[in-house]
């Protein structure tokens, strides 16, 4: 099965590299740009090897109002993509459309195509569940189950029914460099951590089911800058293992983790991506 | 800004007043309004209190007069009849006979009631549906028991075997009437526990690719797990507290048996056939009345207590 989604990734990464040249094009019409002060900044280099997201022509909407539109770009393996811009561009709405987390949201409708691995993510025949065993989410707040510590990382193997749930749990643990703060502590509640410990936590229970993207929203944004400053050594690590999508509105975070990035603005009440076909 | 006082008694000494940091008058109305709640709260503790005295004193006298242990183990009660027999056995089963059938009924369908709304109900549904529940909540027990005897006596008669050749009264019926009485509360109160369990721990549950229902199963339900039992709790006391329904449905006869096919008499529904004005103060027959009352108290009392107990060993503290 994931043979032949790969196979299909191949195949579309020779066909079809996204225009370029396609700029900010939409929007503009629309009339006075009302965060037009922020110029836009960062680059995106070749697209060079394998594409995880295709992105073409997006537009996210909320009971009829977009919150981002038309937006084109790609997401490459094993890579860190950043997805920057001022608050309120729709940065989260677009990281949540990548593995379907906006049908939680009863409002919200994306129209354009979002390719994984060449597949069309909002297919008529594609399982929301199924996409968010592949692609993970870390979320804002630190957000871990009242649970233990243990449970907290055991939850999605069990949940999936996946074996060797022990041997995951220390994996994960370890794999998020938080084994040997915890492991005297397996069992216990998992809110007394830290906030750091808890956002590496939510990493850490993210990895145990073996997604092949993890999406990060804002991780940082709750944290002091030396939890800041681990979680973004940890995502350099899992960058090996994982692509990333990182939502932040830190440039300085973006500059020091990202390989490409992506700046999203403001414009009137929509939003629009500008992309320029620069290396970083 | 000359004028900030500040400045004035600096300058020109005693020219302005300094700045005040005394309220300008005693704020009498703050300490009136703190004795009144005060009073409001300590009103509630006196009343509890009073209802546990005026228990007391005739079940004491009832007590110098049928021996503890002839109360509460004996098997047969007739409190009124020559010989009189105090065996309290018979109408606590009773009692214990039709919540348990109540529960039976209410807990599952009050749980998954809660389950859809607080997470599978569109805002819409949730809209019209929550109402009813609520207003379900409401009806007064007599109509249910009214409604329990002419509709689903009659019903259950014809739909389960068990019941075939059993008389209109019944603890089953009376119990399951006594269901549909309590399935809003723990409805309610269970979606309300539920929908407060915040949405982030959902969206980790979902983001980690867990269906809908693992996600109300194992991380929003444990969540709201002392909201649950707490429901469960106030059910359970309104079932064995409940009067009317098993006064008009159960029947009068206190049959030691759990069978839901025979007719019982409750605790309660004793003390309301009983206790009915014509009794005089300090007979046996009134002080019995005092004694059922008291241990239907410490029933529920021990009830409470073993479910405070259970949400402190099972609660899951989020923040």
């Amino acid at each position: 099965m994931e043979d032949s989604i790969r196979q299909a990734g191949d195949q579309m990464t020779e066909e079809d590299i996204p225009g370029t040249e396609e700029g900010p094009r939409r929007g503009l019409s629309q009339g006075i740009e009302v965060g037009a002060a922020a110029d836009p900044i960062g680059g995106i280099d070749p697209w060079s090897g394998e594409k995880v997201f295709e992105l073409e022509d997006v537009t996210v909407s909320y009971g009829g109002v977009p919150a981002v539109k038309g937006v084109s770009m790609g997401i490459q393996r094993n890579e860190i993509t950043a997805l920057i811009g001022p608050s309120g561009c729709g940065k989260s709405t677009l990281l949540r459309c990548l593995n379907r987390m906006n049908d939680l949201i009863p409002s919200a409708s994306v129209d354009g195509s979002i390719l994984y691995h060449g597949q069309d993510l909002y297919g008529p025949r594609v399982d929301p569940v199924q996409v968010r065993k592949m692609i993970g989410m870390v979320f804002q707040k630190p957000n871990p189950f009242p649970k233990s510590i243990y449970d907290n990382i055991a939850f999605g193997p069990r949940v999936l029914g996946l074996d060797d749930v022990e041997e995951r749990v220390e994996t994960a643990l370890r794999g998020a460099a938080l084994w040997d703060e915890v492991k005297d502590r397996l069992d216990d509640n998992a809110y007394g951590m830290s906030g750091g410990q808890q956002q590496r936590l939510c990493i850490a229970r993210t990895m145990a089911v073996d997604p092949e993207v993890i999406l990060m929203d804002e991780p940082c944004s709750a944290l002091d800058p030396i939890s800041t400053g681990k979680i973004e050594d940890l995502m350099l690590e899992l960058k090996e293992q994982f692509s990333i999508v990182i939502v932040t509105h830190n440039m300085q975070q973006a500059a020091r983790v990202s390989d490409k990035t992506a700046f999203l603005i403001v414009r009137l009440d929509a939003t629009e991506n500008n992309r320029w076909g620069e290396l970083v | 800004m000359d004028s900030t006082g500040l400045t004035g008694d600096l300058e020109g000494a005693g020219r302005k007043p300094a700045i005040s940091l005394e309220a300008p008058s005693p704020r009498y109305g703050e300490k009136a309004i703190k004795g009144l709640l005060a009073v409001c709260a300590l009103l509630s503790v006196v009343t509890t209190t009073a209802i546990v005295v005026s228990l007391l004193i005739p079940t004491l006298d009832f007590l110098a007069r049928v021996p503890i242990g002839d109360f509460l183990f004996g098997t047969s009660w007739a409190p009124t009849f020559t010989p009189a027999s105090f065996g309290v056995l018979p109408i606590l089963v009773g009692t214990l006979s039709t919540s348990l059938w109540g529960m039976l009924v209410a807990v599952p369908i009050g749980l998954a009631s809660a389950i859809f709304l607080s997470e599978y109900a569109s805002p819409r549904v949730r809209k019209v549906i929550k109402p009813i529940l609520e207003v379900l909540a409401g009806i007064p027990t007599v109509a249910i028991g009214i409604f329990g005897l002419v509709f689903l006596s009659p019903l259950i008669e014809k739909v389960l075997p068990f019941m075939v050749n059993v008389p209109p009264f019944s603890a089953g019926v009376a119990g399951i009437a006594i269901g549909l009485m309590i399935v809003p509360i723990i409805a309610s109160i269970s979606d309300d526990s539920m929908r407060s369990v915040p949405s982030g721990l959902r969206e980790a549950a979902y983001g980690l690719g867990s269906t809908k229902m693992k996600v109300a199963t194992r991380v929003v339900f444990p969540a709201a797990i002392s909201g649950i039992i707490a429901s469960l709790v106030l059910a359970g006391s309104r079932a064995v507290g409940e009067t009317m329904i098993v006064l008009l449905v159960a029947g009068a006869s206190p049959n030691l048996t759990f069978d839901p096919g025979s007719s019982v008499q409750t605790m309660t529904a004793f003390i309301g056939t009983t206790a009915t004005g014509d009794i005089s103060t300090g007979t046996i027959t009134y002080d019995t009345i005092f004694a059922v009352g008291a241990l239907l108290f410490v029933i529920t009392l021990v009830l409470n207590m073993f479910a405070i107990r259970m949400v402190r060993k099972y609660r899951e503290v989020y923040e």
